[in-house]
């Protein structure tokens, strides 16, 4: 910030300014921005939950080691932020075509109230294929979501009902299981793809 | 480039947020609404949503206040916001003041026509109309398709 007003007041050609305010994005905004401190999710190794998945399996973090994984939490009565999210990552798997295959991508609900086994084998049907549905348990859904800090909140609508405030980013692991970075909501499909890729090469790397 | 449309967008929205009254009696004849699209729903528990760009085309501001469809019994304009730590959430968003030559988009992850108690499943292929009613008395009816549960866009 200093920096560019410095730049600003002084009499730098307007390439050096460009430059500048460009690299200044990078770092505060861009995919050079570093993850804020505290808010960094657990290897998916140092994680404890068991969760059940929309075809009725026992699952947890133990699941997701071996090959890259893209975890998101949300809830199937969210009738904007979660379809969007569910949409433009099935947008992203598309356009990794076969490489989607080898990820697992889990959608885990913060609402299992409403959110049961059937209701998310029949929300994620209408999503990609690779797309699986994780509930359970109220406790075992905030042990996850505290392994990943991930946060969430139910919060009561006028009508008698209730909404659900939740972390709406996209977390990327490699194959060790390892966070290789996040894709926050709204984040453009050119940075989101090729994140993902690094998330699919690093396992390539890795496998040492 | 992308950051930059973004907070173009961002400013568009501004200038119809501002929550400074319109002059009444004029305006809204000549709003327009392009571009309206919403997503099916699975059975009438959940709540839908619409999207569409509404567009000022007069002389004069126009409040958007309202909405009302047979499709839902409680459609409210709603804003949804993430947060610098990366939570949404979403509420009502008010009134909607739209200047003279702007527009405001309601597209997904901001501000969208929230469809809340639907009377009826929203299936994909058909459509509903959606009323939008202004300060000045004046109300502008659309009909907006319904996409499938995945759908991006306007297109699909
Ligand atoms: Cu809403």
């Amino acid at each position: 910030m200093q920096r560019r007003q410095l730049l600003l007041y002084g009499a730098a050609g307007a390439g050096v300014l460009g430059l500048t305010l460009f690299v200044g994005w990078w770092r505060v905004d861009g995919p050079g921005a570093p993850e804020p401190k505290g808010q960094r999710p657990l290897p998916l190794s140092a994680m404890e939950f068991r969760l059940t998945d929309h075809e009725e399996n026992e699952v947890g973090p133990g699941n997701l080691i071996g090959r890259p994984t893209m975890v998101f939490f949300g809830f199937t009565y969210c009738p904007d932020v979660c379809p969007t999210t569910l949409s433009d990552i099935s947008g992203w798997l598309e356009e990794l075509g076969d490489e989607a295959s080898e990820m697992n991508v889990v959608f885990i609900t913060v609402d299992p109230e409403r959110d049961t086994v059937e209701a998310m084998a029949e929300y994620v049907g209408y999503f990609h294929p690779v797309i699986r549905g994780w509930t359970g348990p109220e406790d075992q859904i905030a042990r996850a979501a505290e392994g990943f800090r991930a946060s969430f909140e139910r919060v009561p609508t006028e009508g008698g009902g209730y909404t659900m405030n939740h972390t709406a980013s996209v977390f990327l692991f490699d194959a060790e299981g390892e966070l290789v970075t996040m894709i926050d909501y709204h984040e453009p499909r050119e940075f989101a793809v090729p994140k993902i890729r690094r998330a699919l090469t690093e396992d390539v790397e890795g496998a040492t | 480039m992308v950051k930059k449309l973004r907070y173009t967008n961002a400013l568009a929205v501004l200038f119809t947020v501002a929550g400074l009254s319109a002059p009444a009696l004029a305006g809204s004849e000549d709003v327009v609404v392009e571009n309206a699209w919403s997503r099916a729903s699975i059975g009438v528990n959940r709540p839908g949503a619409a999207y569409m760009t509404v567009r000022n085309t007069g002389e004069d501001a126009v409040t958007l206040t309202g909405l009302a469809t047979p499709l839902a019994m409680m459609p409210e304009i709603h804003e949804s916001k993430t947060n610098s730590v990366g939570v949404s959430s979403m509420a009502p968003a008010g009134e909607i003041t739209i200047e003279p030559g702007q527009s405001v988009a309601l597209e997904p992850g901001g501000l969208h026509a929230m469809l809340m108690k639907l009377q009826e499943p929203m299936t994909e292929g058909e459509n509903f109309p959606l009323t939008l009613t202004f300060s000045d008395g004046g109300k502008v009816t659309v009909e907006v398709p319904i996409l499938g549960i995945a759908a991006r866009g306007p297109e699909g």
